[in-house]
């Protein structure tokens, strides 16, 4: 259950099935919903970075947030300053992010549990600001941020969202599919090893800074590519667009889709674009109700309590115990 | 050097406020084992209830006194509620019950208050002390009543049975119960003295950033930076630590060119560094991990 | 009816069974031991009466069923557990510890008595009472323990191998002590010991715990001279 699911029969068919209604959607609801999903998926990237980091290999981040916005920011400034085409600039900014999280990932190699979480916590809060800084002002646009066109579609038959859904889905699938078989190699063992017992795995000679920060570059990463694709798809970054709440979220999406998993990360994408707006729909009907991030605050405790795996832990909970039932 | 003073002294002011709120942070700490990281926003709350009694009519004091007891019996209920049940759960569901406790507290804030910047009033008249053209009023005054705070805490704990009891429950809960001492209450109480001292963080800070929903946001980071400088497992060293930290900050802001915007930044890595360099802090003792 | 009745009890660490069906009882005003090798259940019967370990059975304490109350409850009826390694507040000072284990009386002027009457128990102790506890001597830290009970006024005294890490004088010391406090309190104590010998000296009856059941019960002086006994746990 703390392992990437083995495949299976239903897994593949179940995965042909969301890869079929991904690339159908675009054609059934409007440019406006497909934006949507765009920016779901460009959550879930990064929310798959944190499920690499904490549920694989129990490092944890409340910051992540950072390495969203150097995706973000990278990709705006590559595209801004240098005229950079924007899929070179995704490129730029993976690579960006990944050095960010590699070189945070040293300090933090000495740090543990709670106090990763803190300094990671600083780090979000921390980010804005340093968005704002006067002497990068040049590069950042300051507090006003840069305003990053919509790519261009890739074949003139479809619109500029459905485009850019497609180029991220395209990303999100591939991203999935190479975390997976990452988890399955020599590597991915090694993370896990580190994450139940650090001790036991320097033992067996994992290299575990190595493998440490090199996950944590990988988490960036991701974040980053989330990033950039966030900015694509709102056409702007700025300072705070970035706050603390933004590492909330990509935190709160992991844990909702299912922390230690991968395709939990899309849920939690799903639900962090749509719950506020179904939130806000159902208060629309009961109007003494507190805004959708306050009820969602308590939504996230009673989650804590009562659905710890999230989404897909829980899927696969149903199905162990189903199996088990059935054969008596 | 009038420079220098004024800068050293508004630091000793705005370093008190981070003294309170690393105090919350270390008491939390040592009832419970966690960093609260929604100690910021509580003590944000807090403020917010203040300025509620204040425009009910109420005078300034009255309302800070009846914020701070408020805040305390949240805290305690908090804990109870919403804290004891995750005693045992893995550290990221622990973390997770904190930032959903912040993210109430910041939105209901916001709900009920808007999130337009709000003035507050200061606690101190403007003819308050003595006249300097070093220290303001409300700098002398802030600099007063939390070192007033926190004699009443030393003594609290120096001296009173409950004090005693309550240090017990942190430092060794199982041979606290085999003398009689709810343990379960006791971190409780904890928690409920970290939300006071915090609400009076709240309130003395508020004149000086103004009142918004995120106004406790770098406060809580200084307050961190402060009780992890001073070390995390000692209550002492958080004040001294927050003094350090508020000092240093004017400092940088004053001299540094730049520095001003990148306080935050500063205490990003402040943090890191002690962490890194002296995880116990210049007055904390190591803390010994079970593996 | 006896001043504590065990029934029947089992005890568990999360899935692991430590006690099986054992039963004790023991008189008030008397001292009752509990003999057996590591890890044959003692600690853990302890543990069980100050509700420290998941249990099924009887507990009865005076009238009471100890299997509802909690650790802190069981503490304000009178049971004064003196815990395995002592359990000192190490940070706080030898009179800080005195006082914590008044914590449930009220009566400042008769704290403060007792407080002196432990001090004249253990003399070392007040000549540091201003000491960190973490600074005593195993031997101090063990007078510690024992008179932090004390000052609960307690009916009666849980005392968790009392000789464990210490040299044999000072051990000799601490039990004429114990049996003094007895003789002047006449608390009632259950005392768990795998240093069969010194502990057989001091209790009126003892039982024989192997792999958590009572194998043998009886006065002490009987199973001192019982033959089994003297060799297995006795050595001569």
């Amino acid at each position: 259950m703390d392992r990437p699911n083995p495949i299976t029969p239903g897994l593949l068919i179940g995965f042909a099935i969301a890869v079929a209604f991904g690339i159908a959607l675009p054609h059934l609801v409007s440019d406006f919903i497909t934006y949507q999903f765009t920016l779901a998926m460009a959550w879930a990237i990064a929310m798959l970075g944190l499920n690499v980091l904490t549920g694989y290999n129990g490092q944890f981040s409340i910051g992540h947030s950072a390495f969203f916005a150097a995706g973000a920011y990278s990709a705006a400034i590559f595209i801004d300053h240098f005229g950079w085409g924007p899929y070179e600039a995704i490129v730029a900014a993976a690579l960006i992010s990944f050095v960010f999280g590699f070189l945070f990932g040293l300090p933090a190699l000495r740090l543990e549990g709670l106090y990763l979480a803190l300094a990671t916590f600083a780090l979000a809060v921390a980010t804005p600001q340093l968005l704002k800084f006067d002497a990068f002002e040049h590069w950042t646009g300051g507090v006003q941020g840069i305003y990053v066109p919509k790519p261009d579609p890739i074949v003139s038959s479809i619109s500029a969202d459905q485009s850019l859904y497609y180029v991220a889905l395209f990303i999100i699938l591939s991203l999935m599919v190479i975390t997976w078989c990452l988890l399955h190699s020599r590597s991915g063992r090694a993370m896990m090893a580190i994450r139940d017992n650090p001790i036991a795995a320097k033992t067996m000679g994992i290299n575990t800074p190595l493998v440490k920060t090199t996950t944590f570059g990988i988490s960036a990463m991701y974040a980053g590519i989330g990033g950039a694709l966030f900015t694509y798809a709102s056409e702007f970054v700025s300072p705070d667009a970035f706050n603390f709440f933004v590492a909330v979220y990509i935190l709160v999406g992991s844990v909702v889709g299912g922390i230690v998993s991968i395709p939990g990360a899309i849920f939690g994408g799903l639900f962090i674009v749509f719950m506020p707006n179904f939130a806000q729909d159902i208060r629309l009907a009961y109007e003494w109700l507190p805004p959708p991030w306050a009820i969602f605050g308590v939504f996230l405790i009673l989650i804590i309590y009562f659905v710890p795996f999230g989404v897909w832990g829980s899927l696969e909970r149903l199905i162990v115990w189903t199996k088990r039932k059935v054969s008596g | 050097m009038e420079l220098f003073l004024q800068l050293t002294l508004a630091g000793l002011a705005i370093g008190s406020i981070y003294s309170c709120v690393a105090l919350s942070v270390v008491m939390v700490y040592q009832a419970s084992d966690h960093f609260n990281f929604a100690q910021g926003e509580m003590a944000m709350f807090s403020t917010y209830i203040a300025w509620t009694f204040l425009g009910m009519g109420a005078p300034i004091w009255l309302s800070f006194v009846l914020a701070v007891a408020l805040s305390f019996l949240a805290g305690v209920v908090i804990e109870r509620l919403l804290v004891k049940p995750v005693e045992d759960a893995p550290i990221l569901n622990q973390i997770m019950v904190f930032i959903g406790l912040l993210v109430i507290f910041n939105n209901m804030a916001g709900w009920i208050w808007e999130f337009t910047i709000k003035p507050f009033p200061s606690l101190f008249p403007a003819d308050f002390g003595f006249k300097s053209s070093l220290i303001g009023p409300h700098h002398m005054g802030v600099i007063g009543l939390t070192l007033l705070v926190l004699l009443l805490v030393f003594c609290f704990f120096r001296f009173t049975r409950v004090g005693l009891a309550m240090r017990a429950a942190a430092a060794n809960p199982d041979s606290a119960r085999l003398v009689g001492v709810s343990v379960g209450w006791m971190l409780a109480l904890g928690w409920g003295l970290a939300a006071a001292i915090g609400a009076v963080g709240g309130i003395l800070v508020a004149p000086i950033v103004y009142l918004e929903p995120n106004m406790m946001a770098g406060v809580l980071l200084y307050g961190f930076a402060g009780a992890l400088l001073g070390g995390i497992t000692s209550p002492g060293g958080a004040v001294l630590g927050g003094l350090i930290i508020g000092v240093l900050e004017n400092w940088v802001g004053g001299y540094v060119p730049g520095g001003s915007e990148l306080k935050l930044t500063f205490a990003l890595i402040l943090i890191i560094a002690v962490l890194l360099f002296k995880p116990a802090g210049l007055f904390g003792r190591v803390v010994v991990k079970r593996v | 009816m006896p001043f504590l009745e065990v029934k029947g009890l089992n005890a568990y660490y999360r899935n692991t069974q430590a006690l099986f069906g054992l039963d004790f009882e023991l008189e008030e005003g008397s001292i009752t031991t509990i003999l057996g090798a590591n890890g044959a259940g003692k600690t853990t019967t302890l543990r069980s009466i100050c509700r420290m370990v998941r249990t099924e059975g009887e507990i009865r304490f005076d009238g009471d069923d100890l299997t509802s109350f909690s650790t802190e409850k069981v503490a304000r009826r009178g049971i004064a557990h003196v815990p395995e390694g002592r359990g000192t507040f190490v940070r706080q000072t030898v009179e800080d510890n005195l006082q914590l284990g008044a914590y449930t009386r009220k009566n400042k002027a008769e704290i403060a008595e007792d407080i002196e009457r432990v001090y004249s128990y253990f003399p070392p102790l007040r000549e540091r009472f201003k000491q960190q506890a973490g600074t005593l001597s195993g031997g101090e830290q063990q007078m510690l323990a024992i008179g932090r009970a004390l000052m609960l006024r307690p009916r009666l005294m849980l005392l968790d191998e009392p000789s464990f890490g210490l040299g044999p004088l000072i051990v000799q010391e601490i039990y004429s002590i114990m049996r003094q406090i007895r003789e002047q309190e006449g608390t009632s104590m259950l005392l768990v010991e795998q240093n069969a010998n010194i502990a057989l000296n001091l209790a009126d009856h003892a039982y024989l715990l192997e792999t958590g059941t009572v194998v043998m019960s009886g006065e002490s002086h009987i199973i001192r001279d019982d033959e089994n006994v003297r060799r297995s746990y006795l050595g001569y």
